[in-house]
């Protein structure tokens, strides 16, 4: 047993023992969990991948004469101005102004929020415009002027729904190609796309959320910053294997942190086509050893976590629910895998390589005492599941 | 005798230049075997033609040598294709969609996304389907 008190004390006198998710497996494995859990003080979780529910608040201080923003656009898109008069809210799936779309389908999706995003943090120069209807403590009614993140008073990333416990493994039953935010699949099963970083990804190894809650210390492409609440959509309470692991979307974090602290190789713009634009971003989660309970649940392996395999022609578009069946991350990651008989190519949208990465780099931050953890404030719910949209008469 | 090499060429035609029936002549006078993976020939237009040429090292060099009679422009590095190594995430959404597995996972454990050029037919599938827009066409 260990409290985070003790483990930030070792890390702080720089000699915590720090491993990745995939190095405990096997560590584990050949010492016993008893001897593991005195020895290592905290295993180092990632992920890297699109994660839409994405973006920024930005401040950008005032003009002289004063300027309340009530439409603004960065290099041509869009972003919201509902707020004080120099904030602005810059989602990352936001088009430019004028993109078409998807009405030449199918749509490129070059440009948008999440490459702004990724500009801003690569240090570039942009252009910001700005209108205004003008009032007496704020009289100017237009601007265009160009900026870098260094000009900006704040520039706080702010991201409802990060890190998706397990996600759905996308295919297409259709005759035709589809273009999904899951990526390009072709017809009659010809691929099929997963995303998640499986054994290394956060939430897969905290499955019950005993040690990721609202308040704990996260790596956020490069910058320290926190779970701010429980992300959007978050449904602890579902269908569970034998292990406690989600054989679905599940748990999901609302993360925060300063992008004037973001490293550009770890916030990339995507350009889905056919689909539009998101932001992949790399996270790191460190989980504290606790107990031999926490560290038990750390050694998940990729065979042991299964995801659902659901058709993105039909099935999900209509929202039926209905799943193909089950594949392990074990499989997934073997390059095939078999369903009905047919041996099917599977690509990904999750960079796993980028997940180690970052899953060392945290644990190398850890070790040099330049990451402390933090204990949660308050937990993430378990018993809440996510309801549905429904299209209702107006009320008389 | 010299040995039978493929090699990949990739001509960049002037403006004036593309009504000249090349590839006719580089069959019928150099003994070579053909294979064009993309081409762009319009008349009144800069142009270019990619492609794999088989024969006789000392003939494919004399057939060079010809081509650029015409003011023709030869690249013969192969890269038709190329990856940004650091624009690449290394995410693997190219490998299903890449028909000669050029681009590839290699090594399980790391999961890098390797491209090997020398088995790009440029069809151009990476391009189109790669959300980080590493892969583009040099022409």
């Amino acid at each position: 047993m260990k409290t985070y008190e003790q483990i930030n004390e070792r890390i702080e006198s720089g000699k915590a023992v720090v491993m990745t998710a995939e190095e405990i497996i096997d560590y584990v494995d050949k010492k016993g969990l008893d001897t593991v859990a005195d020895e290592v003080d905290v295993v180092t979780t990632a992920t890297f991948g699109p994660m839409c529910s994405s973006g920024c608040v930005l401040n950008f201080g005032h003009a002289k004469p004063k300027l309340r923003m009530s439409e603004a656009w960065i290099e041509d898109v869009l972003v919201y101005t509902g707020l004080a008069a120099v904030d602005v809210y810059l989602g990352a799936t936001q088009l430019r102004h004028g993109d078409s779309a998807n009405m030449y389908y199918p749509g490129e999706f070059r440009y948008g929020g999440a490459h702004v995003i990724e500009d801003l943090i690569a240090g570039k120069t942009l252009q910001l415009f700005a209108l205004s209807y003008g009032t007496d403590c704020y009289p100017l009614r237009e601007m265009r002027t160009y900026f870098t993140i260094h000009d900006l008073n704040q520039a706080t990333m702010l991201n409802p729904r990060n890190c998706y416990q397990n996600y759905n493994v996308a295919i297409n039953d259709s005759e035709r190609p589809i273009h999904t935010y899951m990526g390009t699949l072709e017809p009659k099963r010809k691929n099929v796309n997963y995303c998640s970083a499986g054994q290394l990804s956060p939430l897969l190894n905290d499955p019950l959320y005993e040690t990721i809650g609202v308040g704990t210390r996260v790596w956020l492409a490069g910058a320290h910053g926190h779970v701010y609440a429980e992300g959007t959509q978050h449904a602890g309470a579902c269908d569970r294997t034998a292990l406690d692991v989600p054989k679905g979307g599940a748990g999901t974090l609302a993360l925060t942190a300063d992008m004037k602290q973001m490293r550009p190789e770890f916030v990339r713009g995507v350009s889905l086509r056919g689909y539009g634009v998101s932001l992949a971003l790399g996270v790191g989660v460190p989980i504290p050893v606790l107990n031999t309970d926490v560290l038990k649940r750390t050694c998940i392996r990729d065979c042991d976590i299964l995801a659902p395999v659901v058709d993105y022609s039909y099935e999900y578009p209509q929202n039926t629910g209905k799943i193909v069946g089950h594949v392990n991350y074990a499989q997934l990651r073997s390059g095939e895998i078999e369903l009905d008989g047919k041996t099917v190519a599977v690509g990904s949208l999750s960079s796993y390589f980028k997940a180690q990465e970052i899953a060392h780099l945290l644990a190398d931050e850890i070790r040099r005492g330049d990451f402390q953890l933090s204990q949660p404030l308050a937990m993430l719910p378990r018993d809440t599941g996510m309801k549905p949209l429904l299209a209702r008469e107006k009320p008389s | 005798m010299s040995e039978t090499v493929t090699q990949k060429l990739m001509f960049f035609f002037p403006r004036c230049e593309c009504e000249k029936p090349i590839i006719y002549h580089l069959v019928k006078d150099y003994d070579l075997v053909v294979n064009v993976y993309r081409a762009k020939v319009t008349p009144e237009e800069e142009g270019y033609l990619i492609l794999d040429v088989t024969g006789a090292e000392e003939r494919i060099q004399q057939a060079v040598e010809y081509v650029k009679t015409y003011n023709v422009s030869v690249n013969a590095t192969g890269k038709g294709v190329v990856r940004d190594a650091q624009g690449c995430t290394h995410c693997g959404h190219c490998v299903t969609h890449c028909p000669t597995k050029a681009l590839r996972i290699d090594d399980r454990a790391t999961r890098e996304v390797m491209y090997h050029e020398a088995e790009c037919i440029e069809c151009l599938a990476c391009i189109r389907v790669c959300p980080y827009g590493a892969c583009s066409s040099a022409f």
